[in-house]
């Protein structure tokens, strides 16, 4: 049991034209389990979790979802379970459509699906308002009424309806205010608990990815150059490159930080 | 620490006003409205509000001035000029609808297809528009006029096409704005066709942009509709506005007034479609932005010069800043107080969350506020000397040469029209009064100081040919340029990578001794903040809760606001065990 | 650069194609008795007959369409069937007299219009309430209706100026300047109507941007700021309007030249079309097109110099 497997990218490779995005990703994620996905503007992070979620490329490769290739399958062709995978993406004011209600944000998903009517499919909002704890009133709201992390929380109430397996989330908490930032990583560890939903859960950000991940890979110009355990990659990263992130990243600390920096500086110094 | 995340009770309800009403309200929208209200039941009543037949021919009303009958007199062949004119917007409206409607139909179902679905269809659905839009209209009108003969409403179909490129590129645009959005992302994760995605998404939000076009394409399509029966084409035997013009035309020497009635008639009706479209586009455009002007200015308490000897040491005091801007319901303060003290070589950090006020008191001191916005109370000393109510001309002078700005996105804050070089350049030559020869040779040694690797390349560069970091770093160069003695950086580092975030503030750091500058720090990072500051001032709500040395700060904040801050920082937080999910919570 | 320019005098190539295929067919599928027209309604069958195969009217449609493809393309348009002269010969009297008046009322819409947008944007007030209003009345008043009224107050009533005819610069300055005066002052505002808005628009987005806060941050001039970085940056948007209203005008030239009498291509192009002079609507047709695509070319060119983004791609 301990070896099961939820999604498996196998050699994903994407090219956009000349560009070479993904070399030969390999990644996996368990079930209930969130794999952090760390890397700098272009590193193909966000690449990846697009070939997973069905609205991006695969050039080359296979991505396994409890053994079923799904790469390049666009999201309405997918069946089953596959079906479900969902998203919660960085811009909240951009991802929900500002000329409609909370509540068709949140049923649109499942009647898509044919899942339900819009009808039936109302009655379930309140529980999804509820497991992002947002009062019931918030349906007949439209998304601009909402701050930020009010929005993400909607977004995130959207992910759940077709109780999902897995959620690829791409910075989901980056254009969020610190304190913002936190309640809602606590509500992504509250839903995990809950339901056992994997994340794939991607950022630019360590610190994050180290509060929230079990494993976190880590990648550069398309290529994951390092993949395990949470803590072994967040204290005791084995790639220089990993290296220079965690140190690049200022602690707030200001006697810790003076100590990093020397050390970032002597890392720089070696190449 | 109360969870407003999580109530509603900050919540703004928003007038879910009909946007129909909202234009009626408007009055040039209302006088709009009812004139082609007015002009659409003329046309549809023309028979039972005509006072004559606009065909019968009397020969001693020819060329005849108004009155006696005939209320606004008689045109060339003796018929009633009012008659002609109700009759006449019959065929002006159906030729501006058979324009519009062949317009839009074809714009708008090609600019989905071009916006939605890009590539090849985009490529070659833009050319054909590209060039319909070549085409001058009229000679291809007339150059059709042996085969569209005399009905004008064919020539509307034409001229319909012709104008389908207004509608393709206003919905091909629109759509190219909306595809981006996430939430289109977000309806294809859930599963829905492109059909239902371009329906239930793109067309709901590009709808009021469309109503506008429509209403101006209706204007063009009666002026050029006129313009064919002003010539002659047509059939002779409809009364129409424009062959009214050509008959007033022919009889001018004797009835000039005759000119003015069908013109009148054409001028009211366009200009009506034009003031709808007008009072949507204010409507949409409103929002809570509020026009200078449309509300009296704040009321300044007169605050007197400062003029306080400060201590040798201290560069900058601000002393109780207020900096509103104008809302609907009067000025609204976004810094309201601010207090802060800036010694010489110091780096303060201004911390806070989002809309804290800390960017505006940047701007403020600056004197760069965004359009409208206003220092309404306090003082700013900086060397001994108040400037917050220095006229911009005084203001000017400082800038660049004592103040210096590094701005947040690196990209945008270099204009694209020019080269670096240029950009570097010219500010020197203007601030210091060095030749460009001389000017040019420094630029080049601020761009090898700021650690570019190439800089006579860098020099020679648009702003789009180089990296954010490298912009970053020609922004910083141009803001030590004149050697200023106050540097404002406006979150510095946080559109840039995080290494290279470390780069840039060594970079930052090295600078600041080797130039001897006090820099105001602007940031809601709290690692830059123990990276680079002596002192730390924390904003929230257009106030400052309380100003620390950084280590103190740190190790014993004392106001509750930035104790929660400091809790939100994840810095330290513990990894998660992982544990397989029992197949009981596994959701069905 | 050299590819992007070879690109569009291509594609400008096909359009030509195009538009000229089109056009021929529409005009000959449509006219059955040119000859009859010609020649009038007492003309014999054997008249008509004669004039066909003179004209070569008798041959099948796609013959007389490679007949005349190929001798356009060695640049001979043939001969009018009414007037009896060649129509390039017809076409270089009247296109520099529409040219003339289109360029001097594009010249005038360009100066006012970046004048009046910049004043609005910069300063608002007047200039901005000046240009909302000039922009409606711009727009629904046709401009031959302008024109007859010019017409009526200037040249009927106070006798300032010509109502009819046009006077050549070579001939005489001031009397070119008089003959286009008022054709001119009627197609300008609805220019300056579109265009000062249009500047407006490109103005204050330009100023906006954060670059400008920057700039002036730097110290540099308000002056410069304006004028050489926001107007630089707000260029291509008003040029692409220039463009449009130069074909608009171009159009327009019709109409206008029909209200004052002024023989250009526009009151040939009425002529010629409503007499079903086919070589001669033919000829129009290819002049307007290339005329057009030239000016579009040019604006491409300033375009690509102004910004430097399209220069280098």
């Amino acid at each position: 049991m301990s070896d099961a497997i939820l999604v498996d990218c196998c050699n994903v490779n994407t090219r956009f034209g000349a560009h070479h995005v993904l070399k030969d990703v390999s990644l996996t994620i368990r079930p209930g389990e969130t794999v952090g996905l760390v890397g700098e503007s272009g590193s193909g992070k966000t690449t990846l979790g697009r070939a997973i979620l069905g609205i991006g490329p695969v050039s080359a490769g296979e991505i396994l979802y409890e053994g079923t290739n799904i790469a390049g399958v666009a999201p309405r062709d997918r069946r089953g379970n596959a079906a479900a995978i969902q998203a919660v993406f960085q811009d909240p004011y951009s991802s929900l459509n500002p000329s409609m209600t909370v509540e068709d944000i949140l049923i649109e998903p499942i009647v898509a699906r044919g899942l339900a009517s819009a009808s039936e499919a109302s009655a379930k909002v309140n529980t999804l308002l509820d497991q992002v704890a947002l009062p019931a009133d918030a349906a007949q709201r439209y998304p601009r009424e909402f701050s930020g992390g009010q929005r993400q929380r909607v977004a995130i109430a959207r992910a759940l309806a077709l109780s999902p397996r897995l959620i690829v989330c791409d910075e989901p908490v980056s254009a969020l205010d610190l304190s913002t930032q936190a309640r809602v990583l606590d509500l992504f560890i509250d839903i995990q608990q809950a339901t056992g939903v994997a994340y794939l859960f991607v950022s630019h950000d360590l610190t994050v990815v180290r509060h929230i991940s079990h494993r976190v890979a880590v990648m550069r110009n398309g290529e994951i150059v390092e993949f395990d355990e949470c803590d072994q990659v967040t204290a005791n990263p084995s790639h220089d490159y990993t290296k220079r992130l965690l140190l690049a990243a200022p602690v707030a600390d200001p006697a810790r930080q003076a100590e990093r920096r020397a050390a970032f500086r002597a890392l720089a110094g070696e190449h | 620490m109360t969870d407003h995340e999580t109530s509603l009770s900050n919540v703004r309800p928003v007038q879910r006003d009909n946007l129909a009403l909202a234009v009626l309200s408007n009055p040039l929208g209302l006088v709009a409205s009812v004139l082609l209200a007015v002009v659409f039941l003329t046309a549809i009543f023309a028979p039972l509000i005509a006072p004559h037949s606009p065909t019968t021919l009397q020969i001693f009303k020819i060329n005849a001035a108004p009155g006696d009958g005939y209320l606004l007199g008689g045109d060339g062949s003796g018929r009633d000029v009012l008659s002609r004119l109700i009759y006449g917007s019959r065929s002006t409206l159906a030729g501006a609808a058979i324009a519009v409607v062949v317009a839009g139909l074809l714009g708008i179902a090609a600019g989905l297809v071009a916006g939605y679905y890009g590539g090849r269809r985009d490529i070659v659905l833009s050319w054909v528009s590209d060039g319909l839009m070549a085409l001058p209209a009229l000679i291809v009108l007339l150059a059709f006029y042996q085969t569209l003969g005399s009905s004008i409403y064919l020539s509307m179909v034409v001229f319909g096409i012709m104008l389908s490129p207004s509608f393709f590129r206003l919905t091909r645009n629109l759509v190219n704005g909306v595809k981006n959005e996430l939430y289109i992302d977000a309806a294809r994760v859930s599963g829905l066709s492109d059909l239902r995605i371009i329906i239930r998404h793109v067309l709901l939000v590009i709808r009021a942009p469309i109503v506008i076009q429509t209403s101006i394409v209706a204007g063009i399509a009666i002026v050029i509709q006129a313009g064919l029966e002003f010539l002659g084409l047509g059939d002779p035997g409809t009364p129409t506005w424009g062959g009214m013009l050509q008959n007033a035309f022919s009889n001018m020497y004797v009835a000039p007034l005759a000119i003015l009635w069908p013109g009148f008639a054409i001028s009211i009706t366009v200009a009506s479609f034009v003031l709808l479209a007008n009072a949507i586009r204010d409507r949409l455009q409103q929002g809570d932005r509020v026009k200078p002007g449309q509300i009296p200015p704040p009321e300044v308490a007169a605050v007197p010069v400062r003029a306080e000897a400060l201590p040798e040491d201290v560069l900058l005091d601000v002393r109780d800043l207020k900096v509103a801007y104008p809302a609907k319901a009067g000025w609204k303060d976004v810094v309201s107080g601010v207090s802060l003290t800036l010694r010489r070589g110091e780096v303060l950090g201004l911390v806070g969350e989002s809309g804290s006020g800390k960017t505006q008191t940047a701007f403020a001191i600056l004197g760069l506020l965004s359009e409208g916005g206003r220092i309404i109370a306090g003082s700013i000393l900086f060397d001994g000397k108040d400037i917050a109510g220095l006229p911009e001309a005084e203001k000017h002078k400082l800038r660049g040469k004592r103040i210096a700005y590094v701005p947040q996105e690196p990209m945008s804050n270099l204009d694209p029209a020019f080269r670096i070089g240029y950009q570097l350049v010219e500010p020197m030559v203007t601030v210091l009064g060095i030749s460009k020869a001389e000017a040019r040779r420094r630029a080049l040694d601020l761009l090898a100081r700021v650690g570019l690797p190439d800089p006579e390349r860098t020099f020679r560069s648009y702003p789009h040919q180089i990296s954010g970091g490298m912009a970053q770093r020609v922004l910083i160069a141009g803001a030590i340029s004149c050697n200023p003695d106050l540097l404002i950086a406006d979150e510095p580092t946080t559109a840039l990578d995080v290494t290279v975030q470390a780069e840039v503030l060594d970079l930052l750091r090295d600078l600041q001794s080797e130039f001897e500058m006090s820099v105001i720090l602007v940031t809601h990072n709290f690692g830059v903040v123990a990276d680079m500051c002596d002192r730390v001032a924390v904003m929230k709500d257009g106030a400052i809760v309380e100003t620390r040395d950084v280590t103190d700060l740190f190790a014993s904040p004392e106001h509750s606001y930035t104790r929660m801050l400091l809790g939100s920082v994840l810095d330290d937080s513990k990894t998660r065990t992982y544990v397989q999910p029992s197949v009981a919570e596994v959701p069905a | 650069m050299f590819l992007y320019l070879a690109k569009r005098i291509g594609s400008g190539i096909i359009l030509l194609a195009l538009v000229t295929t089109i056009t021929f067919a529409m005009l000959f599928g449509a006219t059955e008795n040119v000859a009859q027209n010609i020649l009038g309604e007492n003309a014999t069958a054997q008249d008509i007959a004669a004039l066909e195969t003179r004209l070569g009217l008798d041959r099948p449609l796609l013959v007389q369409y490679g007949d005349w493809m190929a001798r356009a393309v060695a640049g001979d348009l043939g001969q009018s069937w009414l007037m009896g002269e060649r129509v390039s010969r017809i076409l270089s009297t009247r296109l520099p007299v529409t040219l003339s008046m289109v360029s001097l009322a594009i010249v005038i819409i360009a100066v006012v219009s970046a004048l009046l947008g910049i004043l609005a944007a910069v300063r608002g007030g007047w200039a901005d309430r000046f240009i909302q209003l000039i922009s409606v009345v711009g727009f629904a008043m046709p401009n031959f209706w302008l024109g007859l009224i010019l017409v009526v107050i200037f040249a009927l009533n106070l006798k300032w100026l010509p109502a009819t005819g046009y006077v050549s610069f070579l001939a005489s300055p001031t009397g070119w300047i008089a003959s286009l005066a008022l054709p001119v002052a009627a197609i300008v505002l609805s220019g300056i109507a579109s265009a000062s808005q249009q500047v407006r628009g490109a103005m204050i987005d330009a100023l906006r941007q954060d670059y400008v806060r920057t700039l002036r941050a730097r110290g540099v001039s308000q002056t410069s700021v304006l004028f050489r970085h926001a107007l630089r940056n707000a260029m291509p948007a008003a040029l692409t309007v220039l463009s449009v209203q130069f074909i608009a005008l171009l159009g327009g030239a019709a109409i206008i030249e029909r209200v004052f009498a002024i023989p250009g291509l526009g009151s040939l192009t009425v002529q010629a079309s409503l007499s079903g002079d086919i070589p001669v609507v033919m000829g129009i047709v290819v002049t307007a097109i290339v005329v057009v695509v030239i000016v579009n070319i040019t604006i491409d060119i300033i375009n690509a110099w102004v910004n430097p983004k399209v220069r280098l791609s």
